[in-house]
């Protein structure tokens, strides 16, 4: 291949190529962060929740007045909610999983002092949690009706628990910590954990610790809870209207509010992930847009240039074919300046967003990925205005202008 | 001259519609992305309260655990809000002009029309200085006194729209209002106000709308209302009712005052220290003095209101923009030396090598006017998909004057600087060169 001449050949005149160059370093450096980007993200909204989210659907009931008690109240309201025909299972919780409100606390795996500390979520729950949440028991047993407490203050201390399978190991990092193991609260008092989940998730999607939850039987003394209705599959729709109707005639001392699906809650937990992954895909195909109609006007215009040239070429003896190489040759050697500036520009931009923001490290994969991307562009971009090159008449070196 | 040059580069741009309308979209698209990314940014980065804002400081007081700092990412940051036994103490100093503590509650709303069902809503548990302090204008009435904090008197200020839809709009001060089952009496009516961000209390979304009812501080104690933001305890304390939750090692409040000049700002910090060390003296505040009173900009910067996300959209678009431009120099340098022939004759019948250039620029400024013109149209579908993206948003994502400017005035500005090149190349032309062809 005569990679030689047609180097030498685009240094004569070589604003445009370089201007190429850059475009297409620039356009590396961007796609390859931005998808890395994307990717995270979507890794991130689509991790398991480990419930059965799109069958739930939640509300909020808010209690009001000296004779409201939500702890006479509740198993009322279990009892009418479970009678709704197309209803699974209902809990009541004081928060919903993944809304991005919820209770937090800490709890040890050793009762000495200076033990560490796990943070995790905790839900006061009713005996049917597990099959209202849809949540899988890897070990242990659910809670039943006679485990499940209705304490006069906040203060008095919990007693047994369901926990997930990665609180339980974050507690005990030794591992093999399995149920009937004893865990201690703040003030030192041994919980027992009776049952092992699988996955379930907690309230804030953005915490490290999002896989630590725990399920506590209880209702405690305030005004405000929520429900936790889970349909069998298909019914939730129909479901939904008859949970708010349901609450507003078991009490009217009440504010029934909030009544959403659980799928519509864990989208708006994650709207900001969503909303970036969108609009970083956005931005890279338009880039991707302008880029390739740059790399056809640029290899247009060099055609154009050398019209006479060609014609030159394709008289004394240049194929069509050594015409559709030159220009096809010519491009990959600027797309490969491009990416190999590209390549590392790619490097810095992450190196300054991982230093800047709190993003993680670029994979080293995605650079040879973008790289094949841009050639692939680059070779679809200069493939019109190389095979029209070759399409110019040997006769035009004959005529003047 | 400069209308002359002006029909010159409209016939120009007219001649080659196609590269013409393909350097607008080009300049078009890179603005309007840009500017979608900075408006959101500069909303963001707002500062709420220009005439006030370095007179208005958060305060904190670092009571968090011993062994541990309150943030572990931030080991130099106090907690974010107070106790209420140190927000119960600093409102018993006279150093700041106004001050105000305060927490968001839940209430539960009892309106006496019959129309309307009893409904749930956020107020503000605060002292009655909160309206001054933050230049809330009233309506009707004005607010409760110092007195009525204290006493936690069942009174309450409502916002105009709660207002009109609570008693049709007229002046309800002196009615009563039912809320949580007691009967409250409207004391004043506050202009609707709307900071953006929400900079008295950024914890549970600084971009959320302000509550629309306020209460004096004390009826916190008589109605044992707990905060329904954000409320964090380090301490392993054993607390079995809402007189034990007030004495807890436990922050709930936000405190904030005013300071009119160096001299109070240095003052109250020897003032929050004096406390702290006092504190000390009875067993409190075991973690070195850490006491900080910080003005609104700032504040909103430690709370990082503005997202890490939208900084990294910023620089992806700001790249975006310059690949555009890149774009947009291989364009004209293709358009310019197409033009070659015809600047060689203009040059040989006398035109100098700067009329040449002037004449190049104002081309390439009308392009970038025009552009710019395009890019706001970008940029407006650009935030609409933004508002259906982020619902709730609604407000972060609108073009305003400044903006509109900002858009026209830096794809001109781009657009020159981009085709500085391109004229400069073709303003070297020889006179002679293509007139010899003919």
């Amino acid at each position: 291949m005569e990679f030689g001449p047609i180097w030498r050949a685009s240094l004569r005149n070589k604003t445009g190529p370089i201007l190429m160059a850059l475009q297409i370093a620039l356009t590396l450096a961007v796609i390859v962060n931005a998808v890395f980007i994307i990717k995270q993200r979507i890794d991130k909204i689509t991790r398991p929740t480990g419930m059965d989210v799109d069958n739930i659907v939640t509300v909020q009931s808010f209690g009001f007045g000296e004779d409201f008690n939500l702890q006479e109240s509740v198993p009322q309201d279990l009892a009418e909610l479970e009678a709704i025909p197309g209803v699974l299972a209902v809990t009541s919780s004081q928060h919903v999983p993944l809304s991005g409100s919820g209770w937090g606390t800490e709890l040890a795996g050793s009762s000495e002092d200076g033990a560490p500390r796990v943070n995790g979520a905790q839900y006061f729950v009713n005996a049917d949690a597990v099959n209202a949440f849809g949540v899988k028991l890897e070990s242990g047993r659910a809670f039943t009706a006679e485990d499940v407490e209705y304490p006069e203050s906040f203060g008095v201390p919990i007693s047994q628990v369901i926990m997930t399978r990665a609180y339980l190991d974050a507690l005990f990092p030794e591992g093999g910590a399995q149920a009937g193991a004893t865990v201690y609260d703040k003030l030192g008092n041994p919980v027992t954990v009776i049952g092992v989940l699988d996955t379930m998730h907690g309230a804030w999607v953005g915490w490290d610790e999002l896989e630590n939850v725990m399920l506590v039987p209880r209702v405690m003394p305030v005004e405000s809870n929520y429900y936790i209705v889970r349909a069998e599959p298909g019914e939730r729709d129909r479901v939904m209207p008859q949970v708010e109707q349901t609450l507003l005639a078991t009490n009217d001392r009440r504010v029934v509010k909030s009544l959403r699906t659980h799928s519509e809650i864990r989208d708006s937990s994650y709207q900001g992930d969503r909303g970036m992954a969108v609009v970083l895909a956005v931005v890279v195909s338009l880039m991707v847009m302008v880029t390739g109609v740059g790399i056809v006007g640029l290899a247009s215009f060099a055609v154009r240039q050398r019209i006479k040239q060609i014609g030159t070429r394709r008289a004394v003896g240049a194929r069509r074919q050594d015409i559709l190489r030159y220009f096809m040759v010519e491009n990959w050697m600027i797309t490969t300046a491009g990416v190999m500036l590209g390549s590392v520009l790619t490097i810095a931009v992450n190196y300054w967003m991982v230093a800047s923001f709190e993003l993680e490290r670029l994979d080293p994969l995605y650079v040879p990925a973008g790289v094949l991307a841009l050639w692939l562009l680059g070779l679809l971009g200069v493939a019109g205005p190389a095979r029209k090159a070759s399409a110019i008449s040997p006769a035009i070196a004959t005529r003047t202008v | 001259m400069f209308r002359y040059y002006l029909k010159l580069a409209s016939r120009s741009l007219f001649a080659a519609p196609a590269t013409t309308s393909l350097m607008v979209a080009t300049i078009a698209l890179g603005i309007g992305i840009f500017m979608a990314a900075v408006t959101i940014y500069y909303l963001m980065a707002n500062n709420p309260i220009p005439h006030k804002s370095d007179v208005l400081y958060a305060v904190q007081l670092d009571s968090w655990d011993p062994a541990q700092a309150y943030r572990e990412d931030l080991p130099e940051q106090a907690p974010w809000e107070l106790t209420y036994i140190d927000a119960m103490a600093l409102r018993e100093s006279d150093i700041p002009r106004r001050q105000a503590a305060m927490h968001k509650v839940s209430l539960v709303v009892q309106p006496t029309r019959v129309d309307l069902k009893p409904f749930q809503a956020q107020a503000r548990l605060t002292d009655g200085d909160f309206f001054a302090l933050f230049d809330i204008p009233f309506v009707y009435g004005a607010a409760w006194s110092r007195d009525a904090d204290d006493a936690g008197q069942l009174l309450v200020v409502i916002s105009k729209s709660r207002n009109d839809e609570l008693f049709g709009g007229e002046d309800s001060t002196g009615r009563t209002l039912r809320i949580n089952d007691r009967e409250f009496t409207v004391v004043g009516v506050s202009e609707d106000w709307y900071p953006v961000p929400k900079y008295y209390d950024v914890n549970n979304g600084a971009f959320d709308e302000p509550e629309q009812m306020f209460i004096p501080s004390g009826v916190g104690r008589e109605l044992e209302l707990f905060s329904s933001g954000n409320t964090n305890c380090w301490k392993d304390e054993d607390i079995n009712s809402f007189e034990e939750f007030l004495g807890a090692e436990c922050v709930w409040w936000q405190y904030w005052v005013e300071l009119p000049s160096e001299v109070e700002r240095d003052a109250y910090q020897a003032f929050i220290d004096g406390y702290v060390e006092e504190q000390k003296e009875l067993g409190r505040f075991a973690r070195p003095l850490n006491n900080r009173i910080t003005a609104v900009e700032q504040w909103l910067e430690v709370r990082q209101v503005v997202r890490d996300d939208n900084k990294v959209l910023i620089g992806i678009a700001f790249l975006f923009l310059v690949v555009c431009l890149f774009n947009i120099v291989g364009l004209m340098l293709t358009k310019f030396l197409g033009k070659a022939p015809q600047i060689g004759i203009r040059r040989a019948l006398g035109a100098s090598r700067g009329a040449v250039f002037r004449q190049q620029l104002i081309e390439v400024g009308a392009l970038g006017a025009a552009g710019g013109l395009a890019g706001l149209g970008f940029a407006w579908l650009a935030l609409k998909g933004i508002q259906q993206l982020f619902p709730g948003f609604e407000h972060l994502a609108r073009l305003d004057l400044t903006m509109v400017g900002i858009a026209i005035a830096s794809a001109v500005v781009t657009t020159v600087i981009a085709g500085l090149y391109p004229a400069w190349r073709v303003c070297r032309v020889p006179p002679g060169a293509y007139l010899r062809l003919q």
